[in-house]
């Protein structure tokens, strides 16, 4: 429900401001733009997309994967503790995790999406726990090299595109533990809201 | 170690399919079938991109990220963040594609060895396009309850951009 709430939330808002700041005929075509830019984009990113299933589905089938997700495994354990023991769901965790690290983002969405969708036959509809920790981890960034931001330095005539590496590792860090932090304290506080509800309903 | 760098992408891509093929695996084969998925998987995700675009081109075309920037600034000095990025902060978590646009212009405007410019960059590169994320996930396992993914995800971002402002300041 959450992404219903920002979306028309988003719509509204800029109808409004739109209105109000005179830039409504901005606002309209910026509404057929979008829906235009929304193809585009998937069309632009259809060839990359594809290839990078490809090249897994090749690093798959020659147990490659298997081997860097042997090396991510007892950190993964960790973090989705419900799957510890689905081999299939780890595999694709760890796949999805390494080629985050590698920054091949396109090639780790549909291994993303490949494991919530298998995490979510254990609880349809709702996200579970685990769930939640694998898009909060997706949706900080652990890529090791960030490639595009260091072309676009370069074009700006940097002398060095890439010194700012340690600070994007210190600042990705800091964010993914801070991510996963968030993730499992939220998840035990909504767990003792529940608790306290029930024994309140028992005693009335 | 520029060199290297450019030529990471088809370094993976020709040592993958090399120790594929020396582990007698139909290198050809799996890339077509791979592909093939990724359609699928396209396919899938193009709803959820474009009703998502659609309402951030209304956004950026109504003004109201500039008015929200002006709204944040006194915020954003106390917590270290240069002000000067703060249609990044905004833009950042709903638009990946804009967000890089929006930081381009920051890092040849400020100079790409500046300290905006800087953390301009460190912040793309530390974060992630995170409503994009979560719609994307969502949409794909037809999860209705988020539970507590977008508050914790939020967490991630504000402390990705903490970060990197700081982190520009410690090595540089």
């Amino acid at each position: 429900m959450a992404m219903s709430y920002i979306w028309v939330g988003m719509v509204v808002i800029s109808i409004v401001c739109g209105l109000l700041t005179g830039n409504g005929q901005a606002v309209a075509s910026g509404a057929l733009e979008g829906a235009r830019a929304g193809v585009d984009l998937c069309i632009s990113m259809a060839g990359m997309l594809c290839l990078w299933m490809g090249v897994m589905e090749i690093m798959r089938r020659s147990g490659l994967s298997e081997k860097l997700s042997r090396l991510l495994r007892p950190i993964l354990r960790r973090l989705y503790p419900d799957f510890a023991h689905d081999s299939e769901v780890m595999d694709t965790i760890s796949a999805n995790v390494s080629a985050n690290l590698l920054g091949l983002g396109n090639a780790a969405t549909p291994l993303g999406l490949e494991a919530a969708r298998k995490m979510s036959r254990k609880s349809p509809g709702v996200a579970s726990d685990s769930l939640c920790m694998l898009v909060v981890c997706n949706s900080a960034s652990i890529q090791l090299i960030p490639t595009t931001v260091a072309s676009v330095r370069a074009a700006a005539g940097s002398s060095a595109p890439f010194d700012i590496l340690p600070a994007v590792w210190l600042a990705s860090a800091v964010s993914v533990s801070v991510g996963i932090c968030a993730a499992t304290l939220f998840s035990r506080l909504g767990r003792l809201k529940t608790v306290s509800a029930r024994r309140h309903l028992r005693r009335n | 170690m520029d060199l290297f760098f450019t030529m990471l992408v088809p370094l993976i891509i020709g040592g993958i399919g090399l120790w594929g093929a020396t582990r007698r695996v139909n290198v050809y084969d799996a890339l077509i079938h791979g592909a093939e998925e990724g359609l699928g998987v396209l396919l899938r995700i193009v709803p959820a991109l474009i009703a998502l675009l659609t309402a951030v081109y209304m956004l950026r075309a109504s003004g109201a990220l500039e008015l929200l920037a002006d709204l944040l600034a006194p915020a954003l000095r106390f917590l270290g963040i240069p002000p000067e990025t703060v249609a990044l902060l905004v833009v950042r978590p709903v638009s990946g594609s804009a967000a890089l646009g929006v930081g381009a212009e920051l890092i040849s405007t400020y100079g790409a060895d500046s300290e905006i410019g800087r953390t301009a960059a460190v912040m793309l590169g530390s974060t992630e396009t995170t409503f994009y994320t979560i719609a994307v996930y969502f949409g794909a396992a037809g999860i209705v309850k988020s539970r507590h993914a977008v508050p914790a995800a939020l967490c991630a971002d504000l402390a990705g951009f903490i970060a990197a402002a700081w982190a520009v300041r410690l090595c540089f």
